[in-house]
This record gives structure tokens, C-alpha cells and sequence, in this order.
């Protein structure tokens, strides 16, 4: 449906399809949603829905004029080629050879031969187009590795080959005419690749949790976000009695050219918002703003104790971006881009110049860099994992480089090689470690090749338990949140409906964090080993830091502070929420937050019993 | 129609850029170009779709056959350009 809707002008009778009864459309002016906010802002503007690809009809009526037919299946394929193409020369090399390649897929004759012989046994011009797809798929499937991944480019290519076949709008981000509020079931890597803030005013998805990938990105991109509005209870318009399911009715509300408020800080959503709201909101978004400008540089709480705030980043764009914002560094320097959708490693060189470009970019300050973190759910073409069952529980992390050691060691080779040519201070630490051995083995591979400071992260609870041992072996650890919920928990990240256990307020999960922190304070102080120690606790101890969304919530990083956390590293967009946060709070306020969530019930009580000792001006930060 | 065999150079085999290649090469020659493996039925060499599905890596021979005008000039560019690593370019 692309009928611009505006103010009350809402025509009820294109909703009924998904809202049987009342008239939702003249209820719905001033209508307040409520989702998970997870990326800061408040933006007004009108809606554009993602549209999901259409399957072809399964009553289609075989062509009347098969080479007509044909011809406009051909003339389809051209279309998108050439769409792709033009995507191409709005992109970097990289991608621009991939989006090329794929335009290569759709003017491939053997999908017109394969429509022919289709069109001419009866089918229809778009199942043909479909069946032909799918069988050449199904042979890109059986080769495996990279071109079973070449299929689901090839499916794209047949879901919008389908589209302008049936006159339905084309899958995917549409072209934003003038800045909008994207709306979409739940974005997937590929969607965001071309998203820019300066058309996409904010994203609401109907899915998705605060660890999803639409949250990461928009938090990356500072682009004010929503997720999970779909399944957070809404209030029932009285016209449908609660009768209509939350997603319907999101559906039907959040429709093409209707005017939203967006709170991507609270979650709060107002649909056609008057003069009223719009001030407010924009005026509440200023003042936030101003709050938070009147800190600036180094992390520290309110008494001193510093805390470093570093950024997250994932491709050498980021790096560009993060080096111009107020951070102390990187805390996570996520290297999969150098990997993943390529057919062979990235050569040392290559890599040199990709650390090097970043790097320089820091100057002299601190970047942390993760060594490749692939498995199952990222595979590699030049690495296979093999089919898994569980892939979170398989060969990735540093798993996958003790299988294929030359991958560990071209790349920190290329490391050491780039730190040596630059200013900054270089720190690496390794993935999924589980043993303190695990911990020795890549921390002298990482000495050899020249790399001074070696860490680990911490997601994996064997690895928090026993952080004594596994610190004994390196400089310093980082503790991943996300994973070390979902591991603590056992619960699937990628699987919305368990958001509540993978909540980083958990108290298991803090229990594990302070575990990690009071290994690394009994290595500086305790008997472990008596002739380096002097058991006065003047030692330092190694620095614990967190890095994964919990150390963005500014609420939650006081809380990890108090657990003995000294730095906390996040997407560059949070940053600022987070200094206020600790700029307004004494260290030991802190260690009492933390205390009180240990000991709370559940993840909601221990947020709420810390936001209770929150300083009254930090609540709007909340 | 004229026939040759080689050996695969690119590091990647015959997948993504060296594919590409080969397939607007293949599609520029007046003669129609096949390519199979040893044991394989032949594809039309100007399918990059058909190509990757032959699952062709380094070091793999293949067969390439010609028919029609400039058949041999046809294999004497194809077969240069597979046994050029073109991944290193």
C-alpha cells in the first residue's frame, strides 16, 4: 500500500484488511506506541515501510503470448541489473565488484533459457522466473561454501525480478525521496549496507531486541531506534477490543507517509503527533543534548576514578568516524569485515594497510583489536566450519584458529607489522576463550609475532569463573556482554523472543562480570604466585573492560564501574549519555548500585533498585 | 571444433572476480565457448551461473571447446587468462 496517508485525512476503509472493526484510522492521531529504545534521539517524519518480497501466485494463469512473456521477464532482469549497477557506483570497490557480479547473475542466459522451456509448458511468467531461480540455486547449494551464499544474491535478484512482474513495490530499503522513519519487520545485514542518517530520520522494527543487529547498527550510525514494538504490549485502540494481534496492528497503523514521533532513547512512539508533542519532544531532545555537552573528555566519576570510554567499531569507515568523536580509543575492533564474503583470506599485506589505515586514524591513542571471530553463524569460504547444530556452541572464535592457525598468524603478523608503522597503542585480544590454556596459546603466538599487550575476552562463564587462572596468562580482559548473556543464560541471541534472559541487567550475568573483576584483583594481591606478589595488593591489577551493548546503557555502566570495571567501550553514539552518567556519580555510589542489582530477584528488579540510588538531575538519562 | 585443456591458476578458483572475467571474456568471442571438467558435462562458458556451478577451484583441470568463427583465437585468449592467477592482480 503506498497511498499517502496525512493527518486525520487516514482513509479507514484501507485498513480494513488487518482491523475488522471500529475506525482505527480516525482513533489513531496522537496514538502512543511503545517499543525498546535502544538508540538515543528524537526524529519527526513521515513513514516508509520496508517492503517483504512477494511470493509469485500459485493460481497464475500461464502466459496468453509466451513470447511476450518472455520478453518482459527479460526486460525485468534488465531493470535490476541495471539497478544493481547503479548501486554499485554509489558504493566502495569492494562491494560495488560484489553488487556487480550479481547484476552478471541476473543477465545470465541460463535463467532465460530456464523461463522459455517454463513459459512455453503453461506456467506462469512469474512462477517461471521462480522455478527457474530455484533450480540453479539448488546446484549453487550442492557446490556449498561460497556458492551456496551466491544463492540467496541470486534470490534477491528473482524476489525483485517477481516484484516488477506482479507491479508490487520492490523488497527491500526503498529509495527515500526525503527523510523518513524506516519501518521494517526486522532488518538483516544486507538491508542496512546502504542506510545514511541523513535520509533515515529513525528505524522501527516490529522484531528484534536490544542486542539485534538493527540496534547495533542504529546505535553505530546514531540514528534514533526502536525494536520489538510488535512485541511489547500495546495499548488496545477500544475500536478493535484487543482482539487484533500486535503485529497487525502495528502493521496497520505504520503504513507508508504517516507521521511519527520518535523517542529512540524511552521507546515512546506517537502516531501523527501534534504541535503539542512535536515541541516537547524536541524541546526534551535539546535539553538532553545540552545535558550532555557539559561533559567532555576523559571518563571519570564524580570523585576522579577515571574510566576509560572507548568505541566499537567494525570497517575502517567507522574507524574514521569514531577517531573524530570525544573517545579515549577503540575498546573493540571488530576485524570479520576483512573476511567474510570473499572467496580467500585477505592477504598479509592487505591486511597491514587495513590496520594501518585504521590506527592512524586513533593517533596515539589506545585501539583494542579482536582477532577474527568467524564460525558456523559467520562461515568463511577459505575456513569451513562445517554444518553445526549449534553453531554458538562450535568451532568459532579462537576454535577456528587453532583448526587453521595460519589464518591467526597472517593476522597478527599484519598487526604487529601496522603497530610498529604507527603512533598508536595497540592492544589485541582473542575470541570465545574458554581455558586459561586457550589463554596461553594465543597470548605467546601474539608475543612472538611482536604484539606487546594480549588479552582475552571474557564470554564464555568457564572463562569468568576461573579468571584468575586465565588473566595469569595475558594482560588484560575484555568482557563481551552479548554473548556472555546468551551463554550464562542459555539463551539464543538471535532469537527475539528470549530478550529477557539475554538482559545484561541479569543478575547471573553481573555475578560473572564481578567473578572476572575479583580474579584479576586476587591475581594482583593473592598467593597465586607468591614471588611476584607481595600480597599488599600494590601490584595493579589487569584492567577488566566491557564491551557489548551493556556498557552504552548509562545506567548499567555505573553498575559495572562499581563491580570494578575500568573501562567501557561502546558504539561512539552512546558515549556522551555514558560520561554524564559517571560524571555525576561518586565511585563508591557505584560499588552500592552494584550491590543492590546482585542481590535483586531479576533483571527488572535490579535496574529498578539501582535506578532508586540514581542522582535526581541522572534520571532523565534513563 | 577445437578443444584444450588446462589447469586452473587463480587462488580462488573459478568463483567471484576471476569468474566474472572469464565470463565477459568468454561472452566477447564470435564462437560459442564451453567448459566442463574432466568428468562434467559442458556448460556455456558465458553463464557465469552455469560456471559456478561447476564448483571449479585452484588447480582443477578443465576443458574448454570451441565451434564457429575464430574458434582457436577463442581458446588462446581463455586459456591465458585461466592460467593467470587473477586474484593476485
Amino acid at each position: 500500500m503506498l497511498t499517502r496517508h496525512s493527518g486525520s485525512d487516514l482513509d479507514v476503509e484501507e485498513f480494513d484488511v488487518t482491523v475488522q472493526a471500529g475506525k482505527p484510522g480516525a482513533g489513531t492521531p496522537g496514538l502512543a506506541l511503545h517499543g525498546i529504545g535502544v538508540s538515543a534521539g528524537v526524529a519527526v517524519g513521515p513513514v516508509v515501510r520496508m517492503a517483504e518480497p512477494v511470493r509469485p501466485p500459485d493460481d497464475e494463469p500461464a502466459a496468453l503470448d509466451p513470447a511476450a512473456a518472455q520478453q518482459a521477464i527479460a526486460a525485468a532482469l534488465e531493470r535490476v541489473a541495471v539497478e544493481l549497477e547503479r548501486r554499485a557506483g554509489l558504493t566502495d570497490a569492494a562491494a560495488a565488484e560484489i553488487l556487480g557480479a550479481i547484476a552478471m547473475m541476473a543477465r545470465d542466459p541460463s535463467l532465460l533459457a530456464g523461463t522459455e522451456r517454463r513459459l512455453s509448458d503453461g506456467v506462469g511468467p512469474a512462477n517461471a522466473i521462480d522455478l527457474a531461480v530455484e533450480e540453479v540455486c539448488v546446484s549453487l547449494e550442492a557446490v556449498g561454501g561460497y556458492m551456496a551464499e551466491r544463492a540467496t544474491d541470486l534470490r534477491d535478484v528473482r524476489d525483485r525480478v517477481v516484484a516488477h512482474l506482479l507491479d508490487a513495490p520492490q523488497p527491500g530499503i526503498p529509495d527515500l525521496e526525503r527523510p523518513s522513519v524506516l519501518v521494517a519487520h526486522d532488518l538483516a545485514p544486507a538491508d542496512t549496507a546502504g542506510l545514511s542518517p541523513s535520509t533515515v530520520l529513525a528505524i522501527i522494527t516490529e522484531a528484534g531486541g536490544p542486542t539485534s543487529h538493527t540496534a547495533i547498527l542504529a546505535a553505530q550510525l546514531g540514528i534514533p531506534a526502536v525494536v520489538g514494538v510488535a512485541r511489547v504490549e500495546q495499548p488496545a485502540a477500544a475500536s478493535d477490543g484487543g482482539k487484533v494481534s500486535g503485529e497487525d496492528r502495528i502493521r496497520a497503523l505504520l503504513v507508508d507517509g504517516v507521521v511519527l514521533a520518535v523517542d529512540g532513547a524511552s521507546g515512546e512512539i506517537v502516531v501523527e503527533p501534534d504541535e503539542s508533542v512535536r515541541e516537547g519532544w524536541t524541546r526534551r531532545a535539546g535539553e538532553r543534548q545540552e545535558r550532555l555537552s557539559r561533559f567532555s573528555g576523559p571518563g571519570q566519576t564524580r570523585d576522579g576514578a577515571p574510566v576509560a570510554l572507548l568505541a566499537n567499531i567494525g570497517t575502517a569507515d567507522d574507524a574514521q568516524a569514531a577517531a573524530a568523536a570525544d573517545v579515549e580509543g577503540v575498546g573493540l575492533f571488530r576485524t570479520e569485515f576483512l573476511y567474510l564474503d570473499r572467496p580467500a583470506a585477505p592477504t598479509v599485506q592487505e591486511q597491514t594497510e587495513t590496520y594501518l589505515a585504521v590506527l592512524r586514524a586513533f593517533g596515539s591513542r589506545k585501539v583494542v583489536v579482536r582477532t577474527l571471530d568467524a564460525g558456523a553463524d559467520k562461515p568463511l569460504a577459505f575456513a569451513p566450519s562445517g554444518d553445526e547444530e549449534n553453531p554458538a556452541l562450535g568451532v568459532r572464535g579462537l576454535r577456528l584458529a587453532q583448526r587453521t592457525e595460519s589464518l591467526l598468524d597472517d593476522q597478527l603478523t599484519a598487526l604487529a607489522a601496522a603497530a610498529r608503522q604507527s603512533e598508536a597503542d595497540v592492544w589485541v585480544m582473542a575470541p570465545m576463550v574458554a581455558t586459561p590454556a586457550e589463554a596461553g596459546w594465543f597470548a605467546t603466538r601474539a608475543r612472538q609475532a611482536g604484539l606487546a599487550n594480549v588479552g582475552v575476552m571474557i564470554e564464555v562463564p568457564g572463562a569468568a569463573l576461573r579468571a584468575e587462572q586465565v588473566l595469569a596468562e595475558v594482560d588484560f580482559a575484555s568482557v563481551g556482554t552479548n554473548d556472555l548473556a546468551q551463554y550464562t543464560m542459555a539463551a539464543d541471541r538471535m532469537l527475539g523472543e528470549l530478550a529477557t534472559l539475554l538482559d545484561p541487567w541479569q543478575p547471573a550475568v553481573l555475578d560473572l562480570i564481578a567473578a572476572t573483576c575479583a580474579g584479576a584483583q586476587r591475581l594482583a594481591t593473592g598467593p597465586l604466585d607468591t614471588e611476584e606478589g607481595d600480597g599488599n595488593g600494590s601490584r595493579t591489577a589487569r584492567p577488566v573492560g566491557v564491551c557489548g551493548e551493556a556498557a552504552g546503557d548509562p545506567i548499567l555502566a555505573l553498575v559495572l564501574v562499581g563491580l570494578g570495571v575500568s573501562s567501557l567501550s561502546m558504539a561512539p553514539a552512546k558515549v556522551p549519555a555514558v560520561r554524564a552518567a559517571l560524571a555525576l556519580h561518586d565511585r563508591d555510589r557505584c560499588v552500592q548500585m552494584a550491590a543492590v542489582a546482585r542481590v535483586a530477584a531479576d533483571a527488572a528488579a535490579a535496574r529498578a533498585a539501582v535506578v532508586d540510588l540514581l542522582e535526581p538531575e541522572a534520571r532523565a538519562l534513563a | 571444433m577445437a578443444e584444450r585443456t588446462t589447469v586452473v591458476a587463480s587462488q580462488s578458483g573459478l568463483h567471484a572476480r576471476p569468474a566474472a572475467v572469464f565470463v565477459k571474456a568468454a561472452a566477447e568471442q564470435p564462437a560459442k565457448v564451453t567448459i566442463r571438467k574432466p568428468d562434467g558435462e559442458p556448460v556455456d562458458a558465458s553463464s557465469i551461473l552455469s560456471l559456478m556451478t561447476l564448483g571449479v577451484e585452484q588447480g582443477d583441470e578443465v576443458i574448454l571447446a570451441a565451434e564457429g568463427d575464430r574458434a582457436e583465437e577463442a581458446l588462446d585468449t581463455l586459456i591465458a587468462l585461466l592460467e593467470t592467477d587473477l586474484d593476485a592482480e
